[in-house]
């Protein structure tokens, strides 16, 4: 057996401890692949979730900009953490850039999305993302373009 | 290409990318492009990737580090194309 498999293999655990998100702002359950041209990841959207008391009154839809951050969470930064050094991911700072983005179906308590993105480019610590979420029935819920810069404190300004 | 010739191209973009509340007339040569005409480090490197397109070159890391106000920006393109 030749000693390579594990080393290249992407951690998604990593990955996902490396996310400067909690509770209640964290919206990626898991990754389901990633490479350096994009990624794969699922959230569900948990009924209690604080945002359905107001979004609407009496009538619980995930709001907008929530399915952009969730968006963002896994098809940017997520992908970023991976594209970056490992090592050096420790004192990430990120920041959302710009997101263009059109919804087409609602996304209701309860349910499962899966994102999707694809790298359009990362330089200079810009990624910039094609990215899609779909529902359980893979009908298209949104999809659009966003970036973000990926800074690392340590890389001097 | 002159200065002039370089910087008759590279008013336009850096133009595109300027916020609302920063005029054209702004763009001097000696203008700090993030901290006198309030671009973001976003749309810099947006900056630069048009001015990639445009004169036919490629910035590196070193370069963006280098880069601070338009006469800097020109300086690295005209080192780029006359290599």
């Amino acid at each position: 057996m030749e000693e390579k498999a594990t080393v290249d293999m992407p951690n998604f655990e990593n990955i996902l401890e490396k996310l400067p998100y909690t509770e209640p702002f964290l919206f990626v359950d898991s990754l389901l692949a990633i490479d350096e041209n994009g990624v794969e990841g699922i959230y569900k959207f948990s009924a209690d979730s604080y945002f359905y008391k107001g979004h609407f009154k009496n009538n619980p839809i995930t709001p907008g900009v929530i399915l952009t951050e969730c968006m963002a969470q896994i098809g940017v930064v997520c992908l970023g953490i991976y594209l970056m050094d490992i090592e050096a991911s420790d004192n990430l700072k990120i920041a959302l850039s710009s997101s263009e983005i059109d919804f087409y179906k609602p996304v209701y308590p309860d349910e499962t999305v899966r994102v999707l993105s694809e790298k359009e480019y990362f330089r200079f610590q810009k990624l910039k993302c094609k990215v899609k979420m779909l529902n359980s029935k893979n009908e298209i819920v949104c999809k659009g373009s966003i970036s973000g810069m990926i800074l690392n404190e340590n890389s001097g300004e | 290409m002159t200065t002039a010739e370089i910087y008759q191209k590279l008013e336009p973009i850096i133009k595109t990318y300027l916020p609302e509340d920063v005029n054209a007339s702004e763009i001097k040569r000696d203008s700090d492009l993030t901290k006198q005409l309030n671009i973001n480090s976003a749309h810099l490197v947006d900056i630069v990737l048009d001015i990639e397109d445009a004169f036919d070159v490629e910035f590196k890391n070193e370069d963006m580090e280098k880069l601070r106000t338009v006469d800097d920006t020109i300086a690295i393109i005209k080192k780029k194309i006359t290599k």
